[in-house]
């Protein structure tokens, strides 16, 4: 790494897209499976999960890198999980107040947030280290990558399972609907598939730079 | 008309909480390799859960009793961590040959969103103590039944050719979506 040479505002932006793709939480490093598969049966709840995840991860990182010159090591785990307790107690609030249908379809999985390890490792790994810009940087990189999961989840999951888009029909009314794609069989099919794709992705690109690198080696 | 058996068969076997409500999946994918490691941890889980489930119940009733359910979320992880802190103590004084079985599975149960699951859906289905004790206990032997197969299945995968492509995360997770849909078989059941 030679981060210590690059400029700040391309460090910044490192720690701003880092989260989205290539330490994606949810496709690359498998962090945070529960909500990911559990309620991404329908976009307008893959989305709503995103953002309230990608909420608390920004209140927590805000907390946690404030206060971490006071917090005594021994005690931090404790100390983090107590301030996303309570971010997520707040958005949790807050979600009913704005979308009730919403906060009844997510049920548990909002007060579930504490427990996704996404959360707890930002926290520790990053913002209990950094400065409170770079760690509201890291924060919300780290939640559109984890939305943006959710969102393509739920998209694929939405449009097969029952051929509407956040509620849309899109193919008419003779389309029967693949009902196992709602159910939670599904939800580890299309996961499985997406990480396969990845894997594919990433070996053709190896394979790739291998052969154009012996090409040019060979070059006159 | 909830009765305990019918609670504990529906945790268990219709409403997996693996397979059908996605809670404990990190264990369920991490340390899922062998079968004797798998019932290891599903024996820690069981135990914590009962523990936890008791736990939780006070809890919720001295939170209405002073009226403050916003404390729920808080009180529940805080118990909880400390609950498991307090077993693994215990377990180390008074029976070491246990301790050293269970190993590092027992302090990871913490952050297993298996327990904190029970905990919020006993209290928001407003079950009573028997309740929640057999509630519990369903959950701990749906997670120790799901782990046993899925353990039994990779063992067998090891030895399969799959293309390099799928091999890890991808083609456990499509075993497990295979699972999900036979454990869907058992709606219906005990109505």
């Amino acid at each position: 790494m030679t981060t210590e040479n690059t400029p700040a505002v391309s460090r910044n932006l490192e720690a701003l897209t880092r989260g989205m793709w290539r330490e994606n939480p949810a496709f690359v490093m498998l962090l945070g499976l529960c909500p990911v598969l559990a309620v991404t049966n329908s976009v307008i709840n893959a989305l709503a999960m995103g953002l309230a995840t990608t909420f608390v991860l920004i209140l927590s990182s805000t907390l946690v890198s404030l206060i971490r010159l006071w917090i005594p090591k021994q005690v931090r785990l404790a100390s983090f999980i107590l301030v996303i307790a309570t971010s997520v107690t707040v958005v949790d609030n807050l979600l009913q107040a704005i979308s009730f249908e919403v906060h009844k379809a997510l049920g548990a999985f909002i007060p579930l947030i504490v427990v996704n390890c996404i959360i707890l490792g930002r926290a520790e790994a990053y913002a209990s280290k950094n400065t409170l810009s770079k760690s509201l940087l890291d924060a919300l990189g780290f939640g559109a990558g984890f939305s943006g999961a959710c969102l393509c989840m739920g998209t694929i999951r939405e449009v097969l399972g029952s051929g509407t888009f956040a509620g849309i029909p899109l193919f008419g009314p003779d389309f029967a609907g693949w009902s196992i794609m709602v159910l939670p069989g599904g939800a580890f099919f299309v996961l499985g598939f997406l990480l396969l794709l990845f894997n594919w992705l990433h070996e053709r690109k190896k394979t790739l730079h291998n052969v154009t690198t012996l090409a040019a080696e060979r070059a006159p | 008309m909830n009765s305990p058996l019918q609670i504990f068969i529906d945790a268990c076997l219709i409403n997996n909480f693996v397979l059908a409500y996605f809670l404990g999946l990190c264990p369920f994918l991490g340390v899922s390799n062998k079968t004797e490691t798998a019932v290891r941890m599903g024996g820690a889980v069981t135990f914590v859960l009962l523990i936890a489930s008791a736990c939780a119940y006070g809890i919720h009733q001295m939170l209405i009793l002073i009226n403050a359910p916003y404390l729920h979320l808080i009180s529940y992880i805080v118990v909880i961590a400390s609950a498991v802190q307090l077993v693994e103590m215990f377990i180390k004084k008074y029976s070491p040959a246990l301790f050293r079985a269970m190993g590092i599975y027992l302090a990871l149960i913490t952050t297993n969103c298996c327990v904190l699951g029970v905990a919020l859906f006993q209290t928001s289905r407003e079950y009573d103590f028997i309740q929640c004790l057999s509630f519990a206990l369903g959950a701990g032997a749906g997670f120790t039944l799901a782990l046993l197969i899925m353990s039994g299945i990779r063992e067998r995968l090891d030895l399969a050719t799959v293309p390099s492509v799928v091999k890890g995360a991808a083609v456990t997770l499509m075993v497990a979506g295979v699972l999900s849909m036979a454990f869907m078989g058992f709606a219906g059941m005990g109505r």
